[in-house]
């Protein structure tokens, strides 16, 4: 690499070559080394992903059947399915969707439309910070208590209600920050424009600022949503089965889900187990990426409206 | 080219040649021919938008930093083309350049180190030989600060008031022994006492540096510096603006008896 | 918000309206009060049943030998409470985990803000987003059937004799066997559920969140702050290592935190890989059991209500609760502390 000090140079007094080295050549080499590394550590990362998406491709895509996707478990892995899993899961997103988007939504209204940063407001959103950092299993303690022993009639026990309420105080933290956020993005300009015009609080959250947010708060559900589907531990705790030979008859019932179906299957020794397992786990995947397309469909047509 | 007179060449520290800035598709500054003699002052005036700190950021090649500019043209470095066309243009080290001309930033910026380690950094990253204490406390002394700090060199430099963070950064842009620094509107974050004590300096700094100054303070120029150019800016077809070089004299031409219409008005306070 | 209309023009249309709208969003604005309070009521109500059993726990178990008891047997007849037996086993993958995750993430949060360029920042970004989405269950399987079996073979390669001619026999691990000397380096044997694997992919779970996190702290690092350096001849990874990543410093460590909070509450991936097996001590090769894999393993057997194994578990989610919690609160007091001093 030539620089300037390289050539000759007439008349103006230079910094003393023996004062300064600076080894150029050598801090270069450096440079790029520290390059490398932070290549290679990138994709060191997106390597491990190919891997597992790879192993998972290879291993399920073979037992994926309709057998598969309509049947119960068994103990014989050829005649196993994720039916019930199917249900339940779907029992539980639907239940979660309507508890956790009001409740959601409304925290979310609550503390940045409605608050005037009262104590009150404060103390909300320390709760909500904590409880974002909570594992999930604790969750899974506290519905244990609070909804299959002390509501436990109400709730019908290790029931499906009892694992999408569960469910819905996990993910309401990300609900009520999407739903902020969201509500921060619209601009002061469109509230003043409502308020000019007579309008009291709620009209102009419920005809302006709402339906600008709209986009974003509906990515953040389903962001959420996307979340929760994956959900095992708190599940287990709640009480969750692991063997489901029946479909749940409604939210009172017994119950299990995809991500435990393919726990109880990989805890089993026999390999084709473990590939019918890959194979649930596709399924998952699948259904994870048609919702997080949804979310960054909505995302991308809400940042070109605005 | 009208209105630019040059000292003889052996005196000149840089050399700048039909020099033009673009950023992306836009010209920012065109046609700029100036001269900077060393061991002298020379400062850059001019409304704001005309591209004095552009040509400025030129003479360390600091724009290589901003993707969308483009340099056209020759500046020449103690002789030495720094924007060398062709297959030299890709092999070309502004690292070398940089340590021999520093610079000294509009708004303080000092790292996020102690006093010392500030001023030590950058002798230390260019292979400093010597002794390390010597030399931070010769620089503290040729920036004028070395009173007000020796006692508290481990502190971190962000603890200082703003007009000594400003010589903190002169200490260390003068700790590696540039041969030019360049000071882009080195006072206009500092209150008027900082002002003046910085304005001081640059006097005695000029023995040892070569100084090129962007102000916007026709004072401080006409206070500080031994040549002054004046820039101005004119509005293109496509609706922008682009900067040009009006005139280029010694100072008291410029402010006593300027040849040139705009900066007569510019110097009476006629505009800008 | 509302504006005051005189009552004498007449216009009872506009009032009545104005005091039904008034009605409306005082009603809604407590509905989204009492939605509000649901948060804090999950907190309480975390906060109230990790006390109440495990204040019944204690009842049971002498809190000293909840520390000190060396082994981790709730469920046997001689029953042991050394609650060590299973922080040990967190400690074992967390520690793995970091030890993963911040290199990995933390270069490359400096890959995609100081080097990438937009083109490779689109694709790249979504791909890490793609692994932080893989739910935990899905890296399980991946660590117990993909990678223990990798890293078996891998290790028994290592251990293999390599035949070595005779004036090589100075080095260690050497042995002979009639008539010739071979290297054989006695790596230990990794067993199929292991602390290692576990740890390894439970790194690669949490890099993401490592990676944004310090990407953010690094980006909101001025510019001017890099261009000092520059300036003064400095190269691309000089600046980086001396300026901008002490710059960064605070988001950075709190990002590390949390990531260390993350991994310690995590929990399919460790019960899947990690194994069953209370052990105490620091050697990953061994199944281990945490403390989440202890509460999976409880729950999904037929403990009853109010019995002490049921306690138990209330009392190890305490701990976990109290360790994270910590975490958590030291990396926000962290920010906060130490941010004004960079900027």
């Amino acid at each position: 690499m030539t620089g300037i000090s390289d050539t000759p140079i007439t008349g103006a007094p230079v910094a003393d070559a023996a004062k300064f080295v600076p080894q150029r050549r050598w801090r270069y080499r450096l440079d790029r080394a520290f390059q490398i590394a932070t290549i290679a550590a990138t994709a060191i990362a997106i390597l491990v992903l190919a891997w597992l998406l790879i192993d998972v491709l290879w291993n399920g895509l073979g037992s994926l059947s309709w057998t598969l996707l309509t049947s119960f478990p068994s103990r014989k892995p050829e005649e196993a399915g994720i039916l019930a899993a199917l249900a339940g899961t779907g029992w539980i997103m639907l239940l979660v969707a309507i508890f956790s988007f009001p409740i959601g939504v409304g925290s979310g209204l609550f503390l940045e439309e409605f608050s005037d940063d009262t104590w009150f407001a404060r103390f909300v959103e320390i709760n909500i910070s904590n409880l974002a950092g909570v594992p999930s299993i604790i969750y899974g303690l506290l519905g244990l208590t609070a909804f299959v022993i002390v509501l436990g009639d109400y709730t019908g026990g290790r029931s499906i209600l009892t694992g999408a309420l569960t469910l819905t105080l996990l993910i309401l933290p990300i609900i009520i920050v999407a739903t902020r956020e969201s509500l921060r993005a619209v601009p002061n300009s469109l509230r003043q424009a409502g308020y000019a015009l007579g309008g009291n609080r709620w009209q102009v959250i419920w005809n302006h600022t709402l339906p600008a947010s709209f986009p974003g708060i509906l990515t953040g559900v389903i962001l959420a949503l996307s979340r929760a589907i994956g959900e095992t531990a708190p599940l287990i705790t709640i009480g969750a089965l692991t063997f489901v030979p029946f479909l749940p008859d409604g939210p009172l019932s017994p119950f299990t889900v995809l991500p435990i179906q393919v726990y109880n299957w990989v805890s089993r020794p026999q390999k084709e187990f473990h590939d019918i397992a890959a194979a649930g786990i596709l399924v998952l995947l699948v259904v994870l990426l048609l919702m997080n397309s949804v979310a960054v469909l909505l995302r991308s047509r809400f940042q070109k409206d605005r | 080219m009208q209105g630019i007179s040059s000292p003889t060449k052996t005196d000149v520290a840089i050399s700048v040649e039909q020099l033009n800035v673009y950023y992306g598709s836009n010209l920012a500054v065109r046609d700029v021919y100036l001269d900077v003699p060393r061991h002298q002052i020379a400062a850059f005036i001019g409304p704001s938008g005309c591209g004095k700190s552009t040509v400025l950021r030129c003479l360390n090649r600091m724009n290589d930093l901003i993707a969308s500019a483009r340099v056209e043209g020759n500046i020449f470095f103690e002789g030495q083309n720094i924007y060398p066309a062709g297959e030299a243009a890709k092999k070309f080290d502004p690292v070398e350049l940089r340590r021999r001309v520093g610079m000294v930033f509009q708004k303080p910026n000092p790292f996020p180190k102690s006093i010392y380690e500030n001023v030590a950094w950058g002798a230390r990253i260019n292979g400093y030989k010597g002794n390390m204490d010597e030399l931070v406390e010769r620089s503290l002394r040729g920036a004028a600060i070395w009173d007000e700090v020796k006692d508290k060199l481990k502190q971190s430099g962000l603890s200082i008031s703003g007009g000594q963070q400003q010589r903190l950064c002169i200490a260390r842009a003068i700790a590696i022994e540039p041969e030019v620094i360049l000071m882009d509107e080195p006072c206009s974050a500092l209150d008027p006492i900082s002002t003046l004590k910085i304005e001081e300096l640059m006097s005695s700094l000029k023995e040892k540096f070569t100084i090129v100054i962007v102000t916007h303070n026709m004072q401080q120029a006409s206070r500080v510096s031994d040549r002054t150019a004046f820039f101005n800016a004119e509005a293109t077809d496509a609706g922008g603006k682009v900067g040009y070089l009006v005139e280029y004299d010694d100072t008291e031409v410029i402010f006593g008896n300027p040849k040139e219409k705009y900066t007569r008005d510019y110097v009476s306070g006629r505009f800008g | 918000m509302s504006v005051e209309m005189s009552s004498e023009n007449g216009s009872s249309l506009w009032q009545a309206n104005y005091k039904r709208a008034k009605r409306l969003e005082n009603i809604i604005k407590f509905l989204c009060g009492i939605c509000a309070i649901i948060s804090i009521a999950t907190t309480a109500g975390i906060i109230g049943t990790l006390i109440f059993e495990t204040i019944e726990f204690f009842k049971e178990v002498p809190f000293w030998r909840f520390l000190t008891d060396t082994r981790w047997t709730p469920l046997f007849q001689s029953k042991q409470f050394g609650i060590f037996v299973l922080i040990s086993a967190t400690l074992r993958t967390s520690g793995i985990a970091i030890l993963v995750a911040v290199p990995l993430g933390l270069l490359s949060a400096i890959f995609l803000s100081e080097f990438a360029s937009l083109r490779v920042r689109k694709v790249l970004k979504p791909l890490l987003e793609i692994l932080a989405g893989i739910p935990s269950v899905v890296f399980g399987y991946f660590a117990l059937l993909t990678v223990t079996p990798v890293l078996q073979a891998f290790f028994d390669f290592i251990r293999t004799p390599v035949m070595i001619p005779p004036w090589l026999d100075f080095l260690p691990f050497t042995n002979y066997y009639e008539p010739d000397y071979f290297l054989e380096i006695p790596f230990p044997y990794l067993q199929g559920f292991n602390a290692l694997s576990a740890g390894l992919v439970l790194g690669i779970s949490i890099t993401p969140l490592v990676a944004s996190l310090s990407e953010d702290a690094i980006y909101s690092v001025p510019q001017d702050l890099r261009a000092g350096a520059y300036a003064l001849g400095a190269t691309q990874r000089e600046t980086i290592l001396a300026v901008v990543i002490p710059a960064a410093l605070s988001g950075i460590v709190a990002s590390v935190i949390l990531a260390i909070s993350r991994a310690v509450g995590e929990t399919m991936i460790v019960t899947l890989a990690a194994g069953q097996n209370p052990h105490l001590g620091l050697n990953p090769f061994v199944p281990v059991m945490t403390m989440t894999a202890y509460i999976v393993q409880v729950s999904l057997g037929d403990t009853a209500v109010g019995t002490l194994p049921y306690k138990t578990i209330f009392a190890v989610g305490m701990t976990l609760f109290l360790i994270t919690l910590v975490l958590n609160i030291f990396s926000f007091w962290f920010v906060r502390r130490f941010r004004e001093r960079y900027e």
